[in-house]
């Protein structure tokens, strides 16, 4: 055999030896598709939008009873979605707006503060995680992250009302023990979804960030003064 | 033969020549080999798809014009499948070249092995961090991970935004957030890049990433001092644990590039400047970002919680003038 057509066409040599070529080799090499996944799209198509948009919702609601009562469960995980956290981020800024003296230099930046707080912590976070060796993906951590933002929401919104009924010191405890109880909260049902998917030796890796994640907000929203 | 091997690459089915154009035509595999996997490499193969695609268009064009009249629309259909065919696979192998150079260089695993620790070795290098070593003879080891460092500066950063809370500093151009996470970031890296810059120029031994490493573990002096000295307000306590965290601190990683360098001047040049940008970075964040403590601590006690008496004024101004009072009136 000539080398220069072995270089060009490598195992040719081996074509007489595998296949035998007086037996004929035939049979269907195509995928059937399945002519059903058509008609999905079709049919949700067609629905009337209030049943789109409530089932939207419902699995937002879902979500969030599960943060509520944190369980070792995966339904937060397999159905992402990213509308509870960007719902529960612009409450959060909105909240967080105007907490300052001279309100016209520093209520700008507040909104747009807390915004990027909570968002590229959230990346940082799930990046450091996925480094570590998690299982999750991008976008499942940030929803996991961004839903375990809800008690620290309804303490910011809790503190407001505080603020209003209390003052002093006595509203300071109290501000300070519901900032404190929703903060161990928010850890406690962040890394009830998020350790799972971590090996076992380095959890404690992935839950300091969190902590000092949601430790950041506690005291973002701890030392807000209308 | 060769006939024959010339037919199996016009199979409808593809032929067996889809992967193995890489490299040389031996009949071994070299599962390390990753000729093919650069865009030179594409080109050239997309140039013998095309050179196989003109032979086998030619074979059939011979082909073709020894059949009747009646087969030549069955022999055209062929020769169009093929075309479709060869059009699929140049289509596939360019999209498999191009998600492998993604995959190649926009790939966060570039960092996982500097984020391969254990929380016994993290633990382990913040309290070696503290601890100066004499030997300075041979150099020393410096781990090279990023988990340690990145967490150290994130913690500085949430430090540091309680201490302008509590100190109610105003920033006027910018936001709280914005400068905390700049100044620790910026002199994390920047010191970093400075310090690895120098010890370039004076041929010592230490990597960028150890240096990254090194500094950052250094940071940990650092949030100890802010922890403690940003919630118990005695100036003397802030200088004593400045002097002795800082300065163990300090003086591990200068251990560390002196066990590195050779020569005088250059050891000299490299400790030094580092010292210098360690410990004032330390008496910087202190003062700058901590001013209004005796208005904080009077008005704790009154009825309302809104202490923050704040003054628009320029913070460097402010700093000189606490520092100097305070330096006078002790």
């Amino acid at each position: 055999m000539a080398s220069p057509e072995d270089a060009s066409r490598p195992f040719a040599g081996f074509s007489d030896v595998s296949i035998p070529e007086d037996i004929p080799v035939e049979g269907d090499i195509s995928v059937p598709v399945p002519p059903s996944a058509r008609d999905d799209e079709l049919s949700t198509l067609d629905e009337p939008v209030k049943e789109t948009v409530l089932r939207d919702l419902r699995a937002v609601g879902k979500k969030f009873v599960h943060v509520l009562y944190p369980k070792r469960s995966s339904v937060l995980l397999r159905d992402w979605d990213l509308w509870g956290p960007l719902l529960l981020c612009v409450t959060l800024a909105l909240l967080l707006q105007g907490g300052a003296a001279d309100s016209n230099e520093q209520g700008g930046p507040q909104f747009a503060e807390v915004f990027v707080v909570v968002w590229f912590g959230s990346i940082v976070i799930t990046l450091n995680s996925k480094l570590l060796g998690g299982t999750l993906s991008f976008f499942q951590s940030l929803c996991v992250l961004g839903y375990c933002i809800m008690p620290l929401t309804v303490a910011m919104a809790v503190c407001r009302v505080v603020l209003f009924a209390i003052s002093g010191k006595a509203g300071f405890i109290v501000r300070l023990v519901v900032v404190t109880a929703s903060f161990g909260w928010s850890t406690f049902a962040s890394t009830a979804f998020l350790s799972d998917s971590q090996p076992s030796n380095r959890k404690a890796l992935v839950v300091y960030p969190v902590f000092l994640f949601y430790f950041v907000i506690g005291w973002m929203i701890l030392t807000f003064s209308p | 033969m060769s006939s024959g091997s010339r037919t199996t690459n016009t199979e409808p089915w593809g032929g067996f020549d889809d992967n193995l154009v890489q490299g040389s035509g031996s009949a071994v595999i070299d599962m390390d080999d990753t000729s093919g996997s650069s865009f030179e490499d594409v080109g050239e193969m997309h140039q013998r798809m095309k050179e196989e695609e003109e032979v086998a268009a030619e074979a059939a064009a011979t082909e073709d014009e020894g059949t009747e009249d009646g087969e030549f629309l069955g022999m055209k259909g062929i020769k169009g499948q093929l075309g479709r065919q060869v059009a699929d696979e140049v289509w596939q192998a360019g999209k498999r070249q191009a998600s492998k150079a993604f995959n190649l260089y926009a790939n966060i695993d570039i960092l996982r092995p500097y984020f391969d620790v254990e929380p016994s070795q993290v633990r382990s290098r913040l309290m070696e961090s503290m601890i100066p070593v004499r030997m300075i003879n041979f150099p020393q080891k410096v781990a090279g991970e990023l988990y340690g460092p990145l967490m150290l500066v994130f913690t500085l950063v949430a430090i540091l935004l309680h201490g302008m809370k509590t100190s109610g500093t105003v920033i006027r151009e910018g936001t709280l957030m914005g400068t905390a996470i700049g100044t620790c970031f910026g002199y994390w890296l920047g010191v970093s890049s400075f310090i690895y810059f120098l010890a370039y120029l004076v041929n010592a031994q230490i990597t960028m990433l150890q240096m990254l490493s090194l500094l950052g573990y250094g940071l940990f002096g650092h949030c100890v001092v802010l922890m403690v000295t940003y919630n118990i307000h005695f100036h003397f306590l802030f200088y004593a644990m400045w002097l002795l965290i800082g300065g163990l601190s300090t003086l591990r990683m200068v251990a560390v590039l002196l066990s590195r360098t050779v020569g005088q001047t250059p050891r000299l040049l490299l400790c030094g400047s580092l010292s210098l940008l360690h410990m004032s970075f330390l008496l910087y964040l202190h003062f700058s970002y901590h001013q209004i403590l005796e208005g904080l601590l009077d008005s704790l006690e009154g009825p309302n919680v809104a202490p923050m008496q704040r003054v628009v004024r320029d913070v460097p101004g402010l700093t000189l003038n606490t520092t100097m009072r305070n330096l006078m009136t002790q």
